[in-house]
Protein backbone atom coordinates (compact mmCIF):
# COMPACT_ATOMS: atom_id res chain seq x y z
CA UNK A 1 0.00 0.00 0.00
CA UNK A 2 3.07 2.21 -0.31
CA UNK A 3 1.63 3.39 -3.60
CA UNK A 4 -1.45 4.81 -1.89
CA UNK A 5 0.65 6.65 0.69
CA UNK A 6 2.75 8.18 -2.03
CA UNK A 7 -0.41 9.13 -3.87
CA UNK A 8 -1.60 11.52 -1.15
CA UNK A 9 0.91 14.35 -1.55
CA UNK A 10 0.51 14.06 -5.31
CA UNK A 11 -3.20 14.65 -4.91
CA UNK A 12 -2.44 17.78 -2.91
CA UNK A 13 -0.10 18.94 -5.64
CA UNK A 14 -2.87 18.46 -8.13
CA UNK A 15 -5.15 20.71 -6.11
CA UNK A 16 -2.42 23.35 -5.81
CA UNK A 17 -1.84 23.19 -9.55
CA UNK A 18 -5.52 23.50 -10.37
CA UNK A 19 -5.86 26.54 -8.13
CA UNK A 20 -2.72 28.04 -9.65
CA UNK A 21 -4.03 27.57 -13.15
CA UNK A 22 -7.50 28.89 -12.42
CA UNK A 23 -6.42 31.92 -10.38
CA UNK A 24 -5.63 34.23 -13.30
CA UNK A 25 -8.88 33.22 -14.92
CA UNK A 26 -10.90 34.39 -11.94
CA UNK A 27 -9.33 37.81 -12.21
CA UNK A 28 -10.34 37.93 -15.84
CA UNK A 29 -13.85 36.61 -15.36
CA UNK A 30 -14.66 38.68 -12.32
CA UNK A 31 -15.06 42.06 -13.98
CA UNK A 32 -16.74 40.34 -16.93
CA UNK A 33 -19.52 42.42 -18.48
CA UNK A 34 -22.91 41.43 -17.07
CA UNK A 35 -25.56 40.53 -19.61
CA UNK A 36 -27.08 44.01 -19.43
CA UNK A 37 -23.82 45.64 -20.49
CA UNK A 38 -23.85 43.67 -23.74
CA UNK A 39 -26.39 45.99 -25.35
CA UNK A 40 -23.87 48.69 -24.53
CA UNK A 41 -21.37 47.04 -26.83
CA UNK A 42 -20.74 48.28 -30.34
CA UNK A 43 -19.15 45.90 -32.83
CA UNK A 44 -17.05 47.83 -35.32
CA UNK A 45 -15.91 45.96 -38.40
CA UNK A 46 -13.04 47.72 -40.04
CA UNK A 47 -10.06 47.41 -42.32
CA UNK A 48 -6.72 46.11 -41.17
CA UNK A 49 -4.79 49.13 -42.43
CA UNK A 50 -6.45 51.53 -39.99
CA UNK A 51 -5.71 49.30 -37.07
CA UNK A 52 -2.15 48.75 -38.18
CA UNK A 53 -1.62 52.50 -38.33
CA UNK A 54 -2.64 52.84 -34.67
CA UNK A 55 -5.34 55.44 -35.32
CA UNK A 56 -8.12 53.32 -33.83
CA UNK A 57 -6.11 52.68 -30.67
CA UNK A 58 -6.37 56.43 -30.17
CA UNK A 59 -9.98 57.04 -31.28
CA UNK A 60 -11.75 54.05 -29.72
CA UNK A 61 -10.84 54.92 -26.09
CA UNK A 62 -11.96 58.52 -26.80
CA UNK A 63 -15.34 57.24 -27.94
CA UNK A 64 -15.68 54.81 -25.04
CA UNK A 65 -14.91 57.55 -22.52
CA UNK A 66 -17.37 59.92 -24.10
CA UNK A 67 -20.31 57.50 -24.41
CA UNK A 68 -19.65 54.85 -21.79
CA UNK A 69 -20.05 52.19 -24.49
CA UNK A 70 -17.60 49.39 -25.20
CA UNK A 71 -16.29 48.95 -28.73
CA UNK A 72 -15.26 45.57 -30.09
CA UNK A 73 -13.03 46.28 -33.05
CA UNK A 74 -12.88 43.45 -35.55
CA UNK A 75 -10.08 44.14 -38.01
CA UNK A 76 -10.60 42.34 -41.28
CA UNK A 77 -10.38 43.28 -44.95
CA UNK A 78 -12.99 45.67 -46.32
CA UNK A 79 -14.73 42.79 -48.11
CA UNK A 80 -15.21 40.79 -44.93
CA UNK A 81 -15.99 43.90 -42.87
CA UNK A 82 -18.96 44.71 -45.11
CA UNK A 83 -20.03 41.07 -45.44
CA UNK A 84 -20.16 40.73 -41.64
CA UNK A 85 -22.12 43.98 -41.31
CA UNK A 86 -24.52 42.88 -44.04
CA UNK A 87 -25.28 39.78 -41.97
CA UNK A 88 -25.98 41.95 -38.95
CA UNK A 89 -22.87 40.61 -37.20
CA UNK A 90 -21.54 44.15 -36.70
CA UNK A 91 -23.14 47.50 -35.89
CA UNK A 92 -21.01 49.90 -37.89
CA UNK A 93 -18.37 49.52 -40.59
CA UNK A 94 -15.38 51.69 -41.32
CA UNK A 95 -14.09 50.82 -44.76
CA UNK A 96 -12.37 52.07 -47.88
CA UNK A 97 -13.75 50.67 -51.12
CA UNK A 98 -16.27 53.20 -52.51
CA UNK A 99 -17.50 50.95 -55.32
CA UNK A 100 -18.28 48.06 -52.95
CA UNK A 101 -19.74 50.43 -50.36
CA UNK A 102 -22.15 51.85 -52.92
CA UNK A 103 -23.26 48.35 -53.86
CA UNK A 104 -24.12 47.53 -50.24
CA UNK A 105 -25.86 50.92 -49.96
CA UNK A 106 -27.99 50.26 -53.02
CA UNK A 107 -28.95 46.83 -51.73
CA UNK A 108 -30.15 48.50 -48.53
CA UNK A 109 -27.80 46.40 -46.35
CA UNK A 110 -25.80 49.42 -45.23
CA UNK A 111 -26.92 53.01 -44.89
CA UNK A 112 -25.94 56.57 -44.19
CA UNK A 113 -22.49 56.37 -45.78
CA UNK A 114 -20.41 59.32 -44.65
CA UNK A 115 -16.88 60.21 -45.66
CA UNK A 116 -14.37 60.36 -42.81
CA UNK A 117 -10.89 60.90 -44.21
CA UNK A 118 -8.50 59.98 -46.97
CA UNK A 119 -4.90 59.16 -47.55
CA UNK A 120 -3.45 57.85 -50.75
CA UNK A 121 -2.11 54.74 -52.39
CA UNK A 122 1.29 54.59 -54.02
CA UNK A 123 2.88 52.15 -56.44
CA UNK A 124 6.22 50.96 -55.16
CA UNK A 125 8.77 48.69 -56.76
CA UNK A 126 12.43 47.80 -57.08
CA UNK A 127 14.90 50.66 -57.43
CA UNK A 128 16.08 49.56 -60.89
CA UNK A 129 12.44 49.67 -62.08
CA UNK A 130 12.52 46.87 -64.72
CA UNK A 131 9.20 47.98 -66.27
CA UNK A 132 10.37 51.61 -66.43
CA UNK A 133 7.23 53.03 -64.87
CA UNK A 134 8.73 55.87 -62.87
CA UNK A 135 7.37 59.21 -64.01
CA UNK A 136 4.37 57.72 -65.83
CA UNK A 137 1.58 60.21 -65.08
CA UNK A 138 -1.32 57.75 -65.21
CA UNK A 139 -1.20 54.80 -62.84
CA UNK A 140 -3.23 52.62 -65.23
CA UNK A 141 -0.53 53.07 -67.92
CA UNK A 142 2.11 52.10 -65.39
CA UNK A 143 0.27 48.86 -64.56
CA UNK A 144 -0.02 48.10 -68.27
CA UNK A 145 3.75 48.45 -68.60
CA UNK A 146 4.24 46.06 -65.67
CA UNK A 147 1.95 43.49 -67.31
CA UNK A 148 3.51 43.95 -70.76
CA UNK A 149 7.01 43.38 -69.43
CA UNK A 150 5.80 40.52 -67.20
CA UNK A 151 7.48 42.17 -64.23
CA UNK A 152 6.63 40.65 -60.89
CA UNK A 153 3.69 42.25 -59.08
CA UNK A 154 2.32 41.26 -55.66
CA UNK A 155 -1.43 41.57 -55.18
CA UNK A 156 -3.23 41.38 -51.83
CA UNK A 157 -5.77 39.02 -53.39
CA UNK A 158 -8.00 39.21 -50.30
CA UNK A 159 -10.92 41.47 -51.31
CA UNK A 160 -9.56 44.19 -49.07
CA UNK A 161 -10.08 47.85 -50.00
CA UNK A 162 -6.57 47.93 -51.41
CA UNK A 163 -7.25 44.84 -53.50
CA UNK A 164 -10.54 46.25 -54.81
CA UNK A 165 -8.75 49.45 -55.85
CA UNK A 166 -5.99 47.44 -57.54
CA UNK A 167 -8.52 45.38 -59.52
CA UNK A 168 -10.23 48.61 -60.60
CA UNK A 169 -6.92 49.90 -61.90
CA UNK A 170 -6.23 46.71 -63.91
CA UNK A 171 -9.67 47.08 -65.42
CA UNK A 172 -8.86 50.67 -66.40
CA UNK A 173 -5.64 49.42 -67.95
CA UNK A 174 -7.64 46.84 -69.92
CA UNK A 175 -5.70 43.93 -68.50
CA UNK A 176 -6.75 40.77 -66.75
CA UNK A 177 -3.75 40.08 -64.55
CA UNK A 178 -2.64 36.49 -64.46
CA UNK A 179 0.51 34.52 -64.99
CA UNK A 180 3.64 33.65 -63.10
CA UNK A 181 4.52 37.34 -62.70
CA UNK A 182 1.27 38.07 -60.82
CA UNK A 183 1.62 36.90 -57.21
CA UNK A 184 -1.42 36.83 -54.92
CA UNK A 185 -0.33 36.99 -51.29
CA UNK A 186 -3.76 36.59 -49.67
CA UNK A 187 -2.42 38.44 -46.65
CA UNK A 188 -2.48 41.85 -44.98
CA UNK A 189 -0.63 44.90 -46.26
CA UNK A 190 2.38 44.42 -44.00
CA UNK A 191 2.97 40.81 -45.05
CA UNK A 192 2.41 41.74 -48.67
CA UNK A 193 5.06 44.46 -48.48
CA UNK A 194 7.45 41.89 -47.06
CA UNK A 195 6.80 39.53 -49.96
CA UNK A 196 7.19 42.31 -52.55
CA UNK A 197 10.46 43.35 -50.96
CA UNK A 198 11.71 39.78 -50.91
CA UNK A 199 10.77 39.04 -54.53
CA UNK A 200 11.88 42.50 -55.77
CA UNK A 201 8.35 43.04 -57.09
CA UNK A 202 5.98 45.93 -57.67
CA UNK A 203 2.94 46.40 -55.46
CA UNK A 204 0.30 48.92 -54.47
CA UNK A 205 0.14 50.04 -50.85
CA UNK A 206 -1.42 52.77 -48.78
CA UNK A 207 1.13 55.41 -47.91
CA UNK A 208 0.67 54.93 -44.16
CA UNK A 209 1.71 51.28 -44.14
CA UNK A 210 4.60 52.04 -46.50
CA UNK A 211 5.84 54.74 -44.10
CA UNK A 212 5.46 52.41 -41.15
CA UNK A 213 7.61 49.78 -42.91
CA UNK A 214 10.45 52.09 -43.91
CA UNK A 215 12.92 50.20 -41.73
CA UNK A 216 12.07 46.82 -43.22
CA UNK A 217 11.69 47.36 -46.94
CA UNK A 218 13.69 49.07 -49.64
CA UNK A 219 11.15 49.64 -52.39
CA UNK A 220 10.82 53.32 -53.33
CA UNK A 221 7.63 55.07 -54.44
CA UNK A 222 7.46 55.05 -58.25
CA UNK A 223 3.94 56.34 -58.92
CA UNK A 224 1.93 58.67 -56.70
CA UNK A 225 -0.62 61.48 -56.67
CA UNK A 226 -2.73 60.24 -59.57
CA UNK A 227 -6.47 60.80 -58.93
CA UNK A 228 -7.45 57.10 -58.94
CA UNK A 229 -4.95 56.52 -56.13
CA UNK A 230 -7.03 58.45 -53.62
CA UNK A 231 -7.92 56.21 -50.66
CA UNK A 232 -11.21 57.38 -49.19
CA UNK A 233 -12.41 56.00 -45.86
CA UNK A 234 -16.04 56.18 -44.84
CA UNK A 235 -18.37 54.95 -42.11
CA UNK A 236 -21.59 53.11 -42.83
CA UNK A 237 -24.31 52.12 -40.41
CA UNK A 238 -25.90 48.69 -40.46
CA UNK A 239 -29.52 48.26 -41.46
CA UNK A 240 -31.20 46.69 -38.40
CA UNK A 241 -33.17 44.48 -40.77
CA UNK A 242 -29.93 42.59 -41.52
CA UNK A 243 -30.24 40.42 -38.45
CA UNK A 244 -31.28 40.14 -34.84
CA UNK A 245 -29.60 42.16 -32.09
CA UNK A 246 -28.03 44.89 -34.20
CA UNK A 247 -27.09 47.76 -31.90
CA UNK A 248 -28.52 50.55 -34.06
CA UNK A 249 -28.05 53.39 -31.57
CA UNK A 250 -24.49 52.30 -30.79
CA UNK A 251 -23.58 52.03 -34.47
CA UNK A 252 -24.97 55.47 -35.20
CA UNK A 253 -23.19 56.94 -32.18
CA UNK A 254 -19.85 55.63 -33.44
CA UNK A 255 -20.48 56.86 -36.98
CA UNK A 256 -21.45 60.30 -35.62
CA UNK A 257 -18.31 60.29 -33.50
CA UNK A 258 -16.06 59.62 -36.52
CA UNK A 259 -17.28 62.75 -38.32
CA UNK A 260 -17.52 64.97 -35.23
CA UNK A 261 -15.26 68.07 -35.31
CA UNK A 262 -13.12 67.05 -32.33
CA UNK A 263 -12.46 63.59 -33.82
CA UNK A 264 -11.61 65.12 -37.17
CA UNK A 265 -9.16 67.43 -35.41
CA UNK A 266 -7.38 64.39 -33.93
CA UNK A 267 -7.24 62.68 -37.34
CA UNK A 268 -5.75 65.83 -38.87
CA UNK A 269 -2.56 65.62 -36.81
CA UNK A 270 -2.32 61.83 -36.39
CA UNK A 271 1.11 60.51 -37.35
CA UNK A 272 2.77 63.92 -37.37
CA UNK A 273 4.97 63.13 -34.39
CA UNK A 274 6.03 59.70 -35.63
CA UNK A 275 6.42 60.16 -39.39
CA UNK A 276 6.87 63.91 -39.72
CA UNK A 277 3.69 64.05 -41.78
CA UNK A 278 0.04 63.36 -40.99
CA UNK A 279 -1.18 59.98 -42.26
CA UNK A 280 -4.76 61.03 -43.06
CA UNK A 281 -6.69 64.07 -44.24
CA UNK A 282 -10.07 64.56 -42.50
CA UNK A 283 -12.94 65.18 -44.94
CA UNK A 284 -16.18 64.91 -42.94
CA UNK A 285 -19.09 66.64 -44.66
CA UNK A 286 -17.59 66.33 -48.16
CA UNK A 287 -19.04 64.22 -50.97
CA UNK A 288 -17.43 61.81 -53.45
CA UNK A 289 -17.94 64.38 -56.21
CA UNK A 290 -15.49 66.70 -54.44
CA UNK A 291 -12.73 64.23 -55.31
CA UNK A 292 -13.43 63.39 -58.92
CA UNK B 1 20.03 36.45 -36.26
CA UNK B 2 20.55 39.98 -35.09
CA UNK B 3 16.76 40.32 -35.04
CA UNK B 4 16.38 37.39 -32.61
CA UNK B 5 18.95 38.97 -30.32
CA UNK B 6 16.96 42.20 -30.42
CA UNK B 7 13.84 40.17 -29.68
CA UNK B 8 15.37 38.61 -26.59
CA UNK B 9 16.47 42.02 -25.32
CA UNK B 10 13.02 43.41 -26.10
CA UNK B 11 11.33 40.50 -24.31
CA UNK B 12 13.36 41.06 -21.18
CA UNK B 13 12.70 44.78 -21.33
CA UNK B 14 8.95 44.29 -21.76
CA UNK B 15 8.79 41.86 -18.85
CA UNK B 16 11.08 43.67 -16.46
CA UNK B 17 9.66 47.12 -17.12
CA UNK B 18 6.34 45.66 -15.99
CA UNK B 19 4.70 46.55 -19.30
CA UNK B 20 1.09 46.17 -18.16
CA UNK B 21 -0.18 45.25 -21.62
CA UNK B 22 2.28 42.37 -22.07
CA UNK B 23 1.55 40.93 -18.63
CA UNK B 24 -2.13 41.22 -19.31
CA UNK B 25 -1.81 39.42 -22.64
CA UNK B 26 0.28 36.66 -21.08
CA UNK B 27 -2.14 36.30 -18.16
CA UNK B 28 -5.07 36.11 -20.52
CA UNK B 29 -3.37 33.42 -22.63
CA UNK B 30 -2.74 31.34 -19.54
CA UNK B 31 -6.21 31.90 -18.11
CA UNK B 32 -8.10 31.05 -21.31
CA UNK B 33 -6.03 28.00 -22.20
CA UNK B 34 -5.90 26.67 -18.65
CA UNK B 35 -9.66 26.96 -18.31
CA UNK B 36 -10.21 25.25 -21.64
CA UNK B 37 -7.82 22.47 -20.60
CA UNK B 38 -9.52 22.01 -17.22
CA UNK B 39 -12.95 21.73 -18.81
CA UNK B 40 -11.54 19.30 -21.37
CA UNK B 41 -10.19 17.19 -18.52
CA UNK B 42 -13.51 17.26 -16.69
CA UNK B 43 -15.27 16.04 -19.83
CA UNK B 44 -12.50 14.07 -21.46
CA UNK B 45 -11.32 11.81 -18.63
CA UNK B 46 -14.78 10.27 -17.96
CA UNK B 47 -15.47 9.91 -21.68
CA UNK B 48 -12.04 8.44 -22.39
CA UNK B 49 -12.42 5.98 -19.50
CA UNK B 50 -15.88 5.01 -20.69
CA UNK B 51 -14.59 4.39 -24.22
CA UNK B 52 -11.74 2.29 -22.83
CA UNK B 53 -13.82 0.10 -20.54
CA UNK B 54 -17.31 -0.09 -21.97
CA UNK B 55 -18.28 -2.34 -24.86
CA UNK B 56 -21.10 -1.08 -27.04
CA UNK B 57 -22.04 -1.14 -30.72
CA UNK B 58 -20.32 1.63 -32.67
CA UNK B 59 -17.44 1.81 -30.19
CA UNK B 60 -14.85 1.41 -32.92
CA UNK B 61 -16.50 4.18 -34.90
CA UNK B 62 -16.55 6.46 -31.82
CA UNK B 63 -12.86 5.82 -31.20
CA UNK B 64 -12.05 6.62 -34.83
CA UNK B 65 -13.98 9.87 -34.45
CA UNK B 66 -11.97 10.76 -31.35
CA UNK B 67 -8.71 9.90 -33.06
CA UNK B 68 -9.61 12.13 -35.99
CA UNK B 69 -10.62 14.85 -33.53
CA UNK B 70 -7.14 14.76 -32.01
CA UNK B 71 -5.94 16.42 -35.19
CA UNK B 72 -8.85 18.83 -35.68
CA UNK B 73 -7.58 21.86 -37.62
CA UNK B 74 -8.04 24.88 -35.32
CA UNK B 75 -9.21 27.13 -38.16
CA UNK B 76 -12.01 24.72 -38.96
CA UNK B 77 -13.07 24.72 -35.30
CA UNK B 78 -12.80 28.52 -35.32
CA UNK B 79 -15.00 28.86 -38.37
CA UNK B 80 -17.77 26.63 -37.04
CA UNK B 81 -17.72 28.06 -33.52
CA UNK B 82 -17.89 31.56 -35.07
CA UNK B 83 -20.92 30.65 -37.17
CA UNK B 84 -22.69 29.08 -34.19
CA UNK B 85 -21.96 32.14 -32.03
CA UNK B 86 -22.97 34.71 -34.64
CA UNK B 87 -25.94 36.85 -33.67
CA UNK B 88 -27.83 34.93 -36.33
CA UNK B 89 -26.38 31.59 -35.18
CA UNK B 90 -27.83 28.90 -32.93
CA UNK B 91 -26.17 30.33 -29.80
CA UNK B 92 -26.29 33.95 -30.94
CA UNK B 93 -28.59 34.97 -28.12
CA UNK B 94 -25.74 34.41 -25.66
CA UNK B 95 -23.77 37.25 -27.33
CA UNK B 96 -20.52 35.40 -26.71
CA UNK B 97 -18.65 36.08 -29.94
CA UNK B 98 -15.49 38.16 -29.49
CA UNK B 99 -15.28 37.36 -25.76
CA UNK B 100 -12.73 35.28 -23.81
CA UNK B 101 -15.54 32.80 -23.12
CA UNK B 102 -15.90 32.16 -26.85
CA UNK B 103 -12.16 31.43 -27.01
CA UNK B 104 -12.47 28.96 -24.11
CA UNK B 105 -15.27 27.23 -25.99
CA UNK B 106 -13.26 26.92 -29.21
CA UNK B 107 -10.15 25.75 -27.36
CA UNK B 108 -12.24 23.22 -25.45
CA UNK B 109 -13.41 21.75 -28.75
CA UNK B 110 -9.76 21.46 -29.82
CA UNK B 111 -8.43 20.02 -26.55
CA UNK B 112 -11.26 17.64 -25.59
CA UNK B 113 -10.54 14.98 -28.28
CA UNK B 114 -6.85 15.06 -27.33
CA UNK B 115 -7.69 14.40 -23.69
CA UNK B 116 -10.28 11.73 -24.54
CA UNK B 117 -7.91 9.96 -26.93
CA UNK B 118 -4.92 9.97 -24.59
CA UNK B 119 -7.06 8.91 -21.58
CA UNK B 120 -8.41 6.06 -23.67
CA UNK B 121 -4.88 4.96 -24.54
CA UNK B 122 -3.69 5.38 -20.94
CA UNK B 123 -6.47 3.27 -19.45
CA UNK B 124 -6.25 0.64 -22.19
CA UNK B 125 -2.55 0.02 -21.69
CA UNK B 126 -3.25 -1.34 -18.20
CA UNK B 127 -3.29 -5.13 -18.46
CA UNK B 128 -6.74 -6.72 -18.29
CA UNK B 129 -5.67 -9.01 -15.43
CA UNK B 130 -5.29 -6.00 -13.17
CA UNK B 131 -8.96 -5.22 -13.62
CA UNK B 132 -9.99 -8.80 -12.97
CA UNK B 133 -7.81 -8.92 -9.89
CA UNK B 134 -9.42 -5.81 -8.46
CA UNK B 135 -12.88 -7.21 -9.02
CA UNK B 136 -11.83 -10.56 -7.53
CA UNK B 137 -10.58 -8.75 -4.45
CA UNK B 138 -14.10 -7.43 -4.01
CA UNK B 139 -13.70 -3.93 -5.39
CA UNK B 140 -16.91 -2.27 -6.47
CA UNK B 141 -17.11 -0.92 -10.02
CA UNK B 142 -16.42 2.74 -9.07
CA UNK B 143 -13.51 1.57 -6.90
CA UNK B 144 -12.15 -0.40 -9.83
CA UNK B 145 -12.37 2.58 -12.20
CA UNK B 146 -10.73 4.83 -9.63
CA UNK B 147 -7.85 2.36 -9.20
CA UNK B 148 -7.41 2.15 -12.95
CA UNK B 149 -7.28 5.92 -13.27
CA UNK B 150 -4.74 6.10 -10.46
CA UNK B 151 -2.70 3.50 -12.26
CA UNK B 152 -2.94 5.48 -15.49
CA UNK B 153 -2.17 8.87 -13.99
CA UNK B 154 1.32 9.21 -15.44
CA UNK B 155 0.32 8.80 -19.08
CA UNK B 156 -2.73 10.93 -18.33
CA UNK B 157 -0.52 13.81 -17.30
CA UNK B 158 0.78 13.59 -20.84
CA UNK B 159 -2.83 14.17 -21.90
CA UNK B 160 -2.90 17.35 -19.81
CA UNK B 161 0.32 18.57 -21.38
CA UNK B 162 -0.76 17.73 -24.91
CA UNK B 163 -4.16 19.36 -24.47
CA UNK B 164 -2.74 22.51 -22.91
CA UNK B 165 0.05 22.68 -25.47
CA UNK B 166 -2.40 22.36 -28.33
CA UNK B 167 -4.60 25.24 -27.18
CA UNK B 168 -2.13 27.77 -25.85
CA UNK B 169 -0.12 27.61 -29.08
CA UNK B 170 -3.20 27.77 -31.28
CA UNK B 171 -3.88 30.95 -33.26
CA UNK B 172 -6.47 30.34 -36.00
CA UNK B 173 -9.51 29.70 -33.83
CA UNK B 174 -8.56 32.31 -31.25
CA UNK B 175 -8.27 34.96 -33.94
CA UNK B 176 -11.64 34.08 -35.45
CA UNK B 177 -13.80 33.72 -32.35
CA UNK B 178 -11.95 36.25 -30.20
CA UNK B 179 -11.33 38.96 -32.77
CA UNK B 180 -7.95 39.89 -31.25
CA UNK B 181 -9.49 42.77 -29.27
CA UNK B 182 -6.97 44.73 -27.24
CA UNK B 183 -7.35 44.16 -23.50
CA UNK B 184 -10.05 41.54 -23.94
CA UNK B 185 -9.29 38.75 -26.38
CA UNK B 186 -5.72 39.53 -27.45
CA UNK B 187 -3.56 36.60 -26.40
CA UNK B 188 0.11 35.85 -27.02
CA UNK B 189 -0.40 34.06 -30.33
CA UNK B 190 -2.83 36.58 -31.86
CA UNK B 191 -0.71 39.50 -30.62
CA UNK B 192 2.30 37.88 -32.29
CA UNK B 193 0.43 37.72 -35.61
CA UNK B 194 -0.63 41.35 -35.26
CA UNK B 195 2.83 42.65 -34.39
CA UNK B 196 4.33 40.69 -37.29
CA UNK B 197 1.84 42.20 -39.71
CA UNK B 198 2.67 45.63 -38.30
CA UNK B 199 6.31 44.98 -38.98
CA UNK B 200 7.26 45.09 -35.28
CA UNK B 201 9.32 41.93 -35.55
CA UNK B 202 11.23 42.52 -32.33
CA UNK B 203 8.00 42.77 -30.31
CA UNK B 204 6.67 39.69 -32.14
CA UNK B 205 9.78 37.75 -31.20
CA UNK B 206 9.50 38.99 -27.63
CA UNK B 207 5.91 37.76 -27.41
CA UNK B 208 6.91 34.39 -28.90
CA UNK B 209 9.64 33.97 -26.33
CA UNK B 210 7.22 34.81 -23.53
CA UNK B 211 4.83 32.18 -24.91
CA UNK B 212 7.61 29.58 -25.00
CA UNK B 213 8.65 30.46 -21.45
CA UNK B 214 5.06 30.15 -20.25
CA UNK B 215 4.63 26.77 -21.94
CA UNK B 216 7.89 25.60 -20.44
CA UNK B 217 6.91 26.66 -16.91
CA UNK B 218 3.55 24.89 -17.09
CA UNK B 219 5.05 21.73 -18.55
CA UNK B 220 7.87 21.80 -16.06
CA UNK B 221 5.37 21.92 -13.19
CA UNK B 222 3.41 19.04 -14.72
CA UNK B 223 6.55 17.01 -15.35
CA UNK B 224 7.60 17.62 -11.77
CA UNK B 225 4.36 16.01 -10.62
CA UNK B 226 4.57 13.24 -13.20
CA UNK B 227 8.11 12.25 -12.37
CA UNK B 228 7.46 12.29 -8.62
CA UNK B 229 9.36 15.52 -7.97
CA UNK B 230 12.62 13.99 -9.09
CA UNK B 231 12.76 15.92 -12.35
Amino acid sequence: MGRALKGRPRLKLWVVLLVMLSAPWLSVLWPAPPAAAQSNTVILSTTTSTQDSGLLDLLVPMFEKKTGMTVKTISVGTGQALALAARGEADVARVHAPSVERKYGEEGKMRNRRLVMYNDFVVIGPEDDPAKIKGTPRVADALKRIADTQSRFVSRGDKSGTHVLELGLWKQAGIEPKGAWYIESGQGMGQTLGIANDRRAYTITDRGTWLAFQKRISLPILIEKDKPLLNIYSVMEVNPANGPRVNVAGGKAFADFMVAPETQAVIKVFGLDKYGQPLFVPIAGKADTDFQ
Amino acid sequence: MELIGQGIVQALRLLLSGDAEVWRIAGLSLAISATATLISLAVGIPLGTLLALARFPGRGFAISLVNTGMGLPPVVVGLFVTIVLWRSGALGFLELLYTPTAMVLAQFVIAAPVVIGLTLAAVQQIPGQFRLQLLALGASRPQMVWSLLKEARLPMLAAVMAGFGAVISEVGASLMVGGNIKGSTRVLTTATVLETSKGNFDVAIALSLILLALMFLVNWALTWIQQGRRA
